[in-house]
């Protein structure tokens, strides 16, 4: 960018970025264009539906206006489903998630093994998503809240696994020497340096994800596994729109509480 | 009777950071470790409870033998070497009783750690203690809300808890004020000649090693090249234990507390 | 203080002081645990039956069967160009509405109607947004463009829109006090400031979208996740484990890229 400082004042221009820059911008530019250009011209869809989507969107708005209340009572107790499958979800994963997390952190896993086996179990079950484990044990157990309640748990325990392992891996290494100085037995060490240093970690990570428990297991129905989207898609399949919408409208309302009730929960227990 | 003989400690294929040293300590004497920063004072002492691993030498607390000791023997010879810290190394979201407990760690058993239903004995000498250090009135406040002094007095505490045979200070007053730390070395000093205890304490002020202890070692670049009494570390030996080194500030930073971003998970 | 008086046993003070608080937290999860479990419909018989299913299911899977290649690789190609084109639908719309509910450049009216807008879009999950657009456009891959846009523009927007309140507004006093208009402020003194930002997300949501994309389809918006719900529905059980170990192998390498290329960004 000084390169024109010591030319005659004509050939000086002024240039945002430098050349090489420049031509790392451009191959990116022309990277993501060729992208869209592919993506767009290959995809398998059909131009005029696309043209014709919004009149198709504001036609399905129109039939779920207004919303219809009658099925409410039954709506509550899906969501009350809902409710109980992520929370029980979230309370067992804990149990699993725990242990795992212990593995597959680097100072207090007991050996290799251990450690790879740990984080074997906590990318398996962080790559699989919530739907797809509620799928695989639908056709196990079954339709209903079972496969709901595991498939949640499975997809859980990769989350808080994940992030326990970390904030273990990050506590003050002092107090754990201090410890190990009075003699105490690896146990004795967890119980003391360890488990206080990580308990407010351990909140914020079980609150943060029984949020988001709640919005998964609105979805478990869909596929057979418990919980609102039963009704969602019962109602879907019954062109029963305006049904559809109050079930639209009561997620909205247990999102939005379960949210206010995890920020009074965070603020409470931090 | 802490008898060291031939200690030595290299990390891998480097220049050792202890050669050869030879320290006996007998009854309640007090002594001061000097040296530059990285002249060994720390893992000298941490040689000593086997916090760090000697790559040859012998240690032997009163007769037995610490350098070859394994797993539960291991942990029943440190719960007689008491340890303080430079940075306390309290457990800060615990109150200071347990903080002092734990100092019985190596005493009860696993379900009274846990439970933290330690005999009445031990609460009795905690609160005993305690008094005599002047924290009492603060059992039951988290480690963390007490002052620098007040923390290492925790930190004394605990470490006197395990009923030590011998004490080590590592560096107890670096992270102090001056008046704080000269309090802490007042009340080192008397509580050896209390409990009639033999006390390590690395430190970096040479004046104060001077005022508080009996008996001053000096190291350099792993090896004791001076031992005498206080009297004796004339200027001569202060050109020889720290001649040529610049001086570095040793204070510790405080333990990073990272604000964790809680990544977005893909619903 | 009277040291003598200073109590001779100690017990560790209580996580919760109130007492009453204390045990009434444990009665009512107590109670609560009783109630989910008693009024949760679980069809034993039908649970039971599990164990021998999963055997068959487990017994079917394995070895995975990739001899319909091209049928994954279609499906994948599909799942990626979703992506890309729900991303940058949705990283370019998604400003508008972060400015729309950046309450620091925004008047009050237009906030709102910003921040519903997102609220409503992240309350629900992609999954339903799908359900209902497959209604709406039927079956295919637009549904899932139109999912994972609005699901782009409820992230991004959000956290756009914070960034924007955050920025520094000593930049913004200066280009207005250049002359500039509201537009002209906007891209000189706003833009700047979060692009850098911007970047980065868009490479992390089109990490998000891949991993969406496999999942929305499941509801028949197109991608992988299609041809996967249609092993399932066919008992095609070896084909559905082939499928979902390239879906692992696909987002593990998507996770590693884009957590790459922010490292390098920021």
């Amino acid at each position: 960018m000084v390169e024109g400082q010591t030319e005659p004042a004509v050939d000086r221009v002024w240039r945002r970025y430098d050349r090489r820059q420049r031509l790392i911008r451009y191959a990116v530019v022309l990277a993501v264009m060729m992208a869209v250009v592919w993506a767009v011209r290959d995809i398998d869809i059909f131009w005029p539906w696309v043209w014709d989507a919004p009149n198709q969107i504001s036609n399905l708005g129109a039939r779920m206006w207004p919303p219809d209340p009658t099925r409410l009572g039954a709506i509550v107790a899906a969501m009350l489903e809902t409710v109980h499958i992520a929370t029980l979800a979230t309370m067992l994963t804990i149990f699993i998630a725990l242990p795992v997390s212990y593995i597959a952190a680097q100072n207090t896993t007991p050996n290799r093994a251990c450690l790879w086996l740990g984080r074997f179990i906590l990318v398996a079950s962080r790559s699989v998503n919530t739907i797809i484990w509620a799928l695989l044990f639908v056709a196990i157990f079954g339709p209903g809240v079972l496969a709901g309640i595991l498939a949640i748990m499975f997809r859980s325990v990769g989350f808080i696994g994940k992030l326990m392992g970390e904030a273990i891996e990050e506590i003050d290494k002092r107090p754990v020497e201090a410890m190990e100085a009075t003699g105490a037995s690896k146990a004795k060490i967890i119980a003391y340096a360890v488990v206080p240093q990580v308990m407010p970690a351990f909140f914020a990570i079980i609150i943060l994800r029984w949020d988001i428990n709640i919005r998964e297991s609105t979805v478990l129905g869909l596929v057979g596994a418990g919980g609102i989207g039963v009704i969602l898609q019962g109602a879907i399949d019954t062109f029963a729109w305006p049904t559809v919408a109050t079930i639209l409208i009561a997620i909205i309302a247990l999102v939005l509480i379960g949210e206010a009730l995890t920020s009074l929960l965070r603020r409470k227990v931090l | 009777m802490l008898e060291i003989s031939g200690l030595t400690k290299r990390y891998g294929q480097d220049a050792p950071v202890l050669t050869g040293l030879d320290l006996t300590v007998e009854g309640n004497s007090i002594i001061a470790i000097v040296g530059a920063s990285g002249a060994g004072k720390s893992t000298m002492l941490r040689c000593i409870n086997r916090l760090v691993e000697p790559t040859s030498g012998s240690i032997r607390l009163n007769g037995h033998e610490l350098v070859d000791l394994k797993g539960a023997e291991l942990r029943r010879a440190r719960r007689r070497i008491g340890m303080v810290f430079q940075g306390f190394n309290l457990i800060d979201r615990l109150t200071v009783m347990e903080n002092v407990l734990a100092g019985r760690l190596g005493y009860v058993n696993l379900f009274q750690a846990v439970t933290r239903r330690y005999p009445a004995s031990d609460i009795e000498r905690a609160f005993q203690l305690m008094e005599r250090v002047d924290i009492a009135h603060y059992a039951n406040k988290r480690a963390d809300e007490l002052s620098g002094g007040e923390r290492q007095r925790v930190g004394v505490v605990r470490a006197l808890m395990q009923e030590p045979e011998v004490l080590l200070a590592d560096e107890p007053t670096a992270s102090l004020d001056p008046r704080t730390s000269e309090q802490i070395m007042m009340l080192l000093q008397s509580l050896a000649s209390e409990l009639s205890l033999p006390v390590l304490i690395n430190i970096h002020n040479v004046g104060q090693a001077k005022t508080y202890t009996e008996r001053i070692v000096g190291l350099r670049h792993g090896r004791m090249i001076f031992d005498g009494l206080p009297d004796d570390f004339t200027h001569d030996a202060l050109e020889a234990v720290y001649g040529g080194i610049e001086a570095s500030d040793e204070s510790i930073a405080p333990a990073a507390k990272r604000q964790r971003e809680v990544p977005h998970e893909p619903f | 203080m009277n040291r003598s008086e200073t109590p001779r046993t100690w017990r560790k003070p209580p996580f919760i002081a109130n007492p009453w608080l204390r045990y009434g937290i444990l009665a009512v999860t107590a109670t609560y645990l009783v109630w989910a479990f008693a009024t949760l419909p679980f069809n034993w018989q039908r649970i039971a039956e599990g164990l021998p299913r999963s055997a068959r299911i487990f017994g079917g899977g394995f070895p995975p069967n990739f001899s319909r290649a091209d049928l994954l690789l279609t499906g994948f190609v599909e799942s990626l160009q979703i992506a890309i084109l729900a991303t940058l639908l949705g990283v370019a719309l998604s400003i508008p509405f972060a400015i729309m509910a950046a309450r620091n450049i925004a008047p009050l009216p237009v906030y709102l109607l910003g921040r519903a807008v997102i609220i409503v879009s992240r309350s629900f999950h992609p999954v339903i947004v799908a359900i209902l657009f497959v209604a709406a456009v039927g079956f295919g891959p637009l549904a899932g463009i139109l999912t994972l846009t609005l699901y782009s523009i409820g992230f991004v927007g959000k956290l756009l829109a914070e960034e924007i309140e955050e920025i520094d507004w000593g930049q913004v006093e200066a280009i207005r006090a250049a002359g500039a208009g509201y537009l002209a402020t906007l891209c000189y003194a706003v833009f700047p400031q979060i692009l850098p930002r911007q970047v980065g997300l868009s490479m992390y949501q089109l990490d998000s979208n891949l991993r969406a994309s496999a999942v929305v389809g499941i509801v028949g918006a197109g991608g992988i996740g299609s041809t996967l719900m249609n092993a399932f529905g066919r008992y095609d059980y070896d084909f559905a484990f082939a499928i979902l170990l390239v879906i692992i192998a696909v987002i593990l390498v998507s996770e590693g890229i884009s957590g790459w290329v922010r490292k390098r960004l920021w």
